[in-house]
């Protein structure tokens, strides 16, 4: 219990908690990497995603190379980039975009591909343009299945942005690799409670997205018929 | 009118869908393909608006071949009502109606109230408009499905086994209420199923096909019944010895003495 006060106490002291390197303007930091990772792996993720889920083509390619990535170890990899890249955000921004990337694209891929197919096929019957039936039945049709990757690929990348500290760059992760060096475990333990604080907030918030989400694209799945 | 011209469909595992069939279904009849599952008259239908292309031969739509159309047009100007209605599930009763004509491009509102009216002509309320489909019955999905092939005012209706999926009574009223809209339309349509008298009630024209998408037969419902062309027709009809029917007081029975029907 001594460990949480005392890092209760080093949260609630104003020196820790203002000014350019203070954990109020590291934690907008750590929000800025998870958010700018996040939207770069969406970027790369949503249309490829899409693509393979709607042409069904390179499917298996998809799915091996994601599992893939999903067990590269972040930690080697920031070593990895940092050593070629150098101090900096770019290393680990790198990494964090590929610990993001497969949850996106498995979302954006599998919420495309599960699209009841009967409902694609009336689609095209009915004179819809390829492009129509990605974006008018089987993109909103995907939506639910969509966000919940980008939510789990943010919420990776939240708990996993203390790395950046790791080659240089910013973040809460500055305060456990500094408290490791200087053993002040209150100053560690602060930080991690407050990464646990945002991740809890940053799911809460999805939660809410989600249902209203759902509730633009009721696609009657669960729903009592 | 629609024609097939010596249409053939074989897949690359070497199976053969259709072979070298010849057709015509004329404009404003209802024409109906019935036969067993798997006999290539879905993938016949399906050749009609180029969601298959045939391995040969052609389809022609009075007179023009339609692999010389636009798909995505030509599909726009053709009804098209499928088994499990296929209805759009994130959209509500009237914006799946309205698909097609908000496709072409007709000013939403216009559209949204062409389909309460259709709603009218198929036999629904219109209460139901803002409903989704999940929370429609079987036969109401069906009636949707059918006013959103009507939606666009085609000339021409595909219907793919369209009330399969409900139960007899249910289908029977369908039945009815097509023969009512069809008299009221005068659509071509073609209408896929595999229950002869689905087709023996619907059809203007029937035509059985065989196994391998070959025609057993074609004519009016009264020509194959008195005069089934070979022993596939006369099973399939349930013509054959086991089902000779006679009369027992009022009641039809069969052979064995079980009763099908009554005299009226």
């Amino acid at each position: 219990m001594n460990f949480l006060v005392a890092a209760w106490e080093w949260l609630a002291d104003p020196v820790n908690a203002s000014g350019p390197s203070g954990w109020g303007a590291r934690t907008v930091e750590h929000l800025w990497y998870t958010a700018l990772a996040t939207v770069i792996a969406c970027l790369i993720g949503i249309p490829l995603g899409y693509a393979v889920g709607h042409s069904h083509r390179f499917r298996t390619f998809i799915v091996s190379s994601t599992g893939a990535a999903r067990a590269l170890p972040t930690l080697g990899v920031v070593t990895l980039f940092g050593l070629l890249l150098g101090i900096g955000l770019e290393a680990p921004m790198l990494a964090f975009v590929l610990l993001a990337l497969p949850s996106v694209l498995a979302g954006a891929y599998a919420g495309v591909e599960g699209a009841p197919r009967d409902a694609v096929d009336a689609a095209r019957a009915m004179g819809m343009t390829e492009w129509q039936i990605l974006f008018r039945v089987e993109a909103p049709l995907g939506m639910p299945l969509l966000l919940g990757g980008i939510r789990s690929a943010t919420l990776q990348v939240l708990a996993t942005a203390t790395l950046a500290a790791y080659v240089g760059a910013g973040g809460l992760g500055r305060f456990l690799f500094l408290g490791l060096k200087t053993q002040n475990y209150a100053m560690m333990l602060a930080s991690s409670l407050v990464v646990v604080g945002l991740a809890i907030a940053v799911d809460l918030a999805f939660e809410i997205v989600d249902r209203l989400v759902r509730r633009s694209f009721p696609t009657g799945v669960g729903a009592a018929v | 009118m629609i024609e097939f011209r010596n249409v053939s469909k074989s897949y690359d595992d070497g199976t053969l869908a259709v072979s070298d069939l010849s057709l015509i279904a004329a404009s404003h009849e209802i024409t109906v393909l019935v036969g067993s599952s798997g006999c290539g008259k879905t993938t016949l239908l399906r050749m009609v608006n180029r969601l298959v292309t045939p391995t040969s031969g052609q389809v022609l739509i009075d007179d023009v071949d339609v692999a010389d159309r636009n798909p995505v047009e030509l599909r726009r100007s053709i009804g098209y009502v499928m088994q499990n209605s296929g209805l759009l599930p994130h959209r509500t009763t009237v914006d799946n109606i309205a698909t097609v004509p908000v496709l072409q491009g007709t000013p939403a509102r216009e559209a949204r109230q062409r389909a309460v009216d259709l709603m009218e002509t198929v036999g629904l309320d219109p209460s139901m408009a803002r409903r989704y489909p999940w929370q429609l019955s079987g036969g109401q999905q069906q009636r949707v499905g059918v006013a959103r092939g009507l939606a666009a005012d085609p000339n021409i209706l595909l219907m793919d086994e369209p009330f399969g999926a409900v139960d007899p009574i249910v289908r029977a009223d369908l039945q009815r209420e097509l023969l009512r809209i069809q008299g009221e339309l005068g659509k071509t349509i073609l209408f896929v199923t595999h229950d002869i008298a689905e087709a023996i009630t619907l059809g203007d024209k029937i035509v059985i096909v065989a196994t391998g998408g070959r025609i057993a037969q074609q004519g009016t419902p009264e020509e194959i019944m008195a005069d089934p062309a070979d022993d596939f027709v006369t099973s399939f009809l349930g013509l054959d010895e086991a089902r000779a029917l006679h009369v027992s007081g009022r009641l039809v029975v069969d052979p064995t003495g079980r009763p099908v029907g009554r005299l009226a």
